[in-house]
């Protein structure tokens, strides 16, 4: 019993971390269509920055808002830079000028920083909490709340705020919302900053558990991905469902069945649930906007 | 015809490339992994490289001449590793190479350099780089097979034998997991448990909760290298298991005690002298070359050595050694020189080469070493 | 001119042409890699310049080529007939699971083929005793040296190497173009307009992007075979993600409609990382902004881009 709730905590943990990802992908294809393969590297940011700033002696607090700074910043820059220019193009030279983008942030990455693996301590200690017999750390907690908060938070912005009615009216039809007065020049660089500051807050919370370095990006964006597609694109309660079920099909897979193919489990799921249902579990039917 | 032009304009702009003036009198060459998945090991090992020809073009090169060194990134990428090689044998015209990081990169680049008849030292840990023993390749690093006997003797002089594994799925963890499996039983160890983990894996608790509760369990050894074993023992302390802890030679370095933190404390592993330059007896031959080492890098960059810079750190002196025996820097005089190596006191061990032994070293030179307040303690035996 | 003849003799005089001109083996051995990319990309120009189909897990494919003449000749096969069970061997799977993966589309389709790609990559790794492991394996026994001595020509290795891959690249080329311009062909572009008006046209949607998606993955095993062969060695890392990005982008730098687009791409992406050793620090750097601008600027890819340069300047 107490090994089930220790594989369910762990599950709980990393599909956080697969979830916040996911949820900055929903944000950039919700308003533009784009999946952004960019989005492992707003997470290895966040990391970095505030694992150098704290090395440097800045508070953790100020570091972390410094780093959600420097990812938005980098966020607004790939929009303006690699995907307004773009606009129209079709789905393969998104994928692949996002791609391109985040090879080439893993080369200033490598420049700025360095090639080292960093992490710095949780920011409630380290002493692990006990329950039932199984253990979390209080990180994971911070992990767990955060990926919750960022969740409600984009629900709400999303339905319930104007800019954010500008973003969703933006997607689905440019033209129409600029008719009526929506400036969707903005809400488009909104949206890619506010997926880059989601990025770069779940790296800044995941550090301490998961350790970063300049190059982890591209397997960060793959699981985001995967849990976006598996949660249905462009849905915010999928991104969350799809990181968590992606999470736990991985430590119970590790758990009950085979650490060596935990990842290929979760890849069978996806399938399958794709071969069922070909938009995803909360996925809308025809969204092609190819 | 646009289509020739451009091509035509490629081959030009990849001949101006490597067009470089000839000013060195003995060019050795390194194709190492300074990039991609295993820069952790390969990044040190460059630098390594560049400040050592550095230092010894300062005094005045080797054997009179001035040394340049060429070195290539190939990422740990087995098929940019041989295009590597290829380039610096036919186009930079090296005598010597020093790398492949990785054991895929070494193994791809091996058939070349028997083929053209190079010296080759390979900074890649799998035994099958040296069994069977090539003509003209040698190589620095402990075996893995090595580091698992070396692990499995200090488990049973504690009288314990029951085992559980839990490995990286990367080259490094994969490659030492099956050699640890194939010495456990004449070593006289019981393997009661086998997980793996994936190398950006974030959180180890399942495997190590089903570890813990294998029957009989009195050891866990965890093979892998970069941010995995760090979490693996973070993991290991959060779960509150008691019984003894190793790690491999793949983590060690001072950094792992910062990842790893507190949770580093008791955990054992076999390491090269180079964790411990302070300790070393006052004869130890090891104790000047890993004390200039360490003084040497940490000048430069600022940082402590890792044991893998410490590989070419080996590689290179056994190399300048060999050079300045054979009076010339011929390949083939090189080669000849190279196996005749005894008794060269590096920063991993001390090298003694022969016709049938290119890696030279014994389980003698290895350490076993244990985290102790933060830093390294020798294990008493 | 006939289309496929004509592509005939440009890319034949283009192996020829390089052969002329290469100093020495390090040239052959890049010219050799050009061609295996080729072969392997114009796979990718059938299934996404003739149906607009993206797949991100064709390395997957290209892996099975290359493990099947890895492994089969360790339990007694020749080496070209291993290729051979190879190529057949990942048509037989991209047929099997063609079909249902095929009925996704856009971002959907990308994920499927990539889960696909990471699984036959997972076996790779995680499959050691058959495998090698992530550590990869040797390849045994074909020599192409031998092939060229059975006709009194002793060459090098590097150069025996060229001569093959060029050969495959160009009939490979070859036959793309033919099918391209077959009534299949036709009706492949029908679907890459529009799924549904080729449908009212009587085509069989399904069946045809699944034959597609089945040619596309044998060009892909038989790179992968080649490669195998001309390396001696492989890794699990042919079968990974970021090989099935870099065949789907040197179709796109080059432009995915034409298998000039697929040369094009194969050769600069082939040998850009060889001219940029000089600015190691900033490879990474240069890559991605390569990909990024030609994408922004030349959407289509450098060859159409080049044509549509060059009729203008007729005009």
């Amino acid at each position: 019993m107490s090994e089930l709730l220790q594989f369910l905590v762990s599950g709980v943990t990393v599909g956080a971390i697969y979830a916040a990802v996911a949820l900055g992908f929903t944000m950039i294809y919700n308003a533009s269509g784009v999946v952004n393969f960019a989005q492992g590297e707003f997470v290895v940011i966040g990391g970095l920055t505030a694992a150098f700033l704290i090395a440097m002696g800045v508070p953790v607090f100020l570091a972390a808002v410094l780093a959600v700074v420097a990812g938005t910043v980098v966020g607004i820059l790939l929009y303006r830079l690699a995907i307004r220019p773009a606009r129209e193009a079709p789905l393969v030279s998104l994928i692949i000028i996002t791609i391109g983008a985040s090879i080439f942030l893993r080369g200033a990455m490598q420049m700025v920083f360095d090639k080292q693996i960093h992490r710095y301590d949780g920011f409630s200690g380290e002493t692990p909490l006990r329950f039932a017999g199984a253990t979390i750390l209080p990180q994971s907690l911070w992990i767990i709340f955060g990926s919750f908060a960022v969740f409600v938070f984009l629900a709400w912005f999303m339905s319930r705020t104007r800019a954010g009615r500008g973003i969703r009216a933006t997607a689905s039809n440019r033209l129409a919302a600029a008719l009526v007065g929506i400036n969707t020049r903005w809400a488009m660089n909104l949206s890619f900053a506010l997926s880059a500051a989601v990025g770069a807050l779940a790296g800044v919370l995941s550090t301490p558990v998961t350790f970063t370095s300049y190059d982890v990006g591209v397997l960060i964006a793959l699981k985001g991905f995967s849990a976006t597609m598996l949660g249905g694109v462009g849905s915010p309660q999928g991104a969350l469902v799809g990181g968590l079920l992606i999470g736990l099909i991985e430590s119970l897979t590790a758990g009950y069945i085979s650490s060596d193919y935990k990842d290929a489990a979760a890849f069978i799921v996806i399938l399958v649930v794709l071969f069922v249902r070909p938009e995803g579990l909360f996925g809308k039917k025809l969204t092609e906007r190819v | 015809m646009t289509k020739t032009k451009l091509i035509a304009a490629g081959v030009s702009a990849l001949a101006l490339s490597v067009a470089s003036p000839a000013l060195a009198q003995i060019k050795i060459g390194a194709s190492l992994a300074v990039t991609g998945p295993a820069a952790f090991l390969g990044d040190p090992e460059a630098k390594t490289l560049e400040m050592l020809v550095e230092e010894i073009n300062a005094q005045g090169g080797i054997n009179g001449e001035e040394v340049e060194l060429v070195l290539y990134d190939d990422g740990a990428d087995p098929n940019k590793a041989r295009t590597f090689a290829t380039r610096l044998i036919e186009e930079d015209e090296v005598v010597a190479v020093i790398g492949g990081t990785s054991t895929g990169a070494t193994m791809a680049m091996v058939p070349l350099f028997e083929d053209y008849e190079i010296p080759f030292i390979s900074l890649a840990g799998a035994v099958v780089i040296i069994e069977p023993t090539k003509e003209y390749v040698f190589k620095t690093p402990h075996t893995d097979r090595m580091a698992c006997r070396k692990i499995f003797e200090d488990i049973t002089a504690r009288g314990l034998s029951k085992v559980g594994l839990i490995s990286g799925t990367g080259g490094f963890g994969k490659s030492m997991r099956e050699q640890c499996m194939s010495v456990a039983e004449e070593s006289g160890v019981e393997i009661v448990a086998d997980e793996t983990y994936g190398p950006n894996d974030a959180d180890m608790t399942p495997q190590l909760t089903n570890i813990a509760g294998t029957d009989g369990i009195e050891a866990i050894v965890n093979p892998g290298f970069g941010q995995g074993p760090a979490v693996v023992t973070r993991n290991y302390d959060q779960l509150g298991i008691e019984v003894p802890f190793y790690q491999s030679h793949g983590v060690a370095s001072d950094s792992f005690i910062e990842l790893a933190g507190d949770a580093a404390e008791g955990v054992r592993l076999p390491a090269t002298p180079l964790l411990i330059p302070d300790q070393l007896a006052e004869d130890d031959p090891q104790r000047e070359p890993v004390q200039s080492y360490i003084a040497a890098y940490e000048e430069q960059y600022g940082e402590s050595p890792s044991t893998f810079g410490g590989y070419a750190y080996d590689a290179f002196h056994l190399l300048v050694d060999a050079i300045e025996r054979a009076g010339s820097s011929d390949p083939q005089a090189i080669r000849d020189a190279l196996e005749e190596t005894e008794g060269h006191a590096g920063v991993t061990g001390v090298y003694t080469f022969g016709p049938d032994d290119h890696l030279g070293l014994d389980l003698s030179s290895f350490r076993m070493l244990e985290i102790q307040d933060g830093g390294w303690v020798p294990v008493e035996q | 001119m006939n289309p496929a003849l004509r592509t005939f003799l440009i890319l034949a005089a283009l192996v020829v042409a390089g052969a002329l001109i290469f100093p020495s083996s390090y040239y052959y051995r890049v010219g050799t890699l050009v061609w295996i990319n080729t072969l392997a990309v114009t796979g990718i120009v059938v299934l996404l310049g003739y149906v607009g189909l993206v797949s991100l897990g064709h390395a997957g494919f290209f892996a099975i080529g290359a493990y099947a003449t890895a492994i089969l000749p360790s339990y007694g096969v020749p080496s070209v007939l291993a290729a051979i069970l190879g190529a057949a061997g990942a048509g037989l799977l991209a047929a099997i699971v063609g079909r249902p993966i095929l009925r996704l589309s856009g971002y959907y389709l990308a994920i499927a083929t990539l889960g696909l790609g990471m699984l036959i990559w997972m076996v790779l790794s995680k499959e050691a005793w058959l495998t090698g492991g992530p550590d990869g394996m040797t390849v045994m026994g074909a020599n192409a040296r031998d092939l060229f001595k059975l006709v009194g020509l002793n060459l090098r290795s590097a150069e025996s190497w060229y001569w093959v891959t060029g050969t495959f690249a160009v009939l490979g080329a070859v036959l793309a173009v033919n099918l391209g311009n077959s009534p299949w062909g036709r009706a492949l572009r029908a679907i890459h307009d529009s799924d549904v008006a080729a449908s009212s046209l009587g085509i069989d949607v399904a069946k045809a992007k699944s034959m597609a998606f089945t040619i596309s993955a044998v060009y892909a095993a038989v790179a992968g075979a080649l490669l195998a062969l001309a390396n001696g060695y492989i890794t699990p890392e042919v079968g990974g993600f970021m090989h099935s990005v870099e065949m789907v982008t040197m179709a796109v730098l080059g432009g995915a409609a034409s298998v000039f687009g697929a040369l094009v791409g194969a050769l600069i992406l082939t040998a850009l990382p060889q001219v940029l050793t000089v600015f190691a620090d900033y490879e990474h750097m240069i890559l991605g902004a390569v990909m990024v601008l030609t994408m922004i600027l030349m959407r289509r890819g450098l060859v159409p881009a080049l044509v549509d340069l060059a009729k203008r300047r007729r005009k």
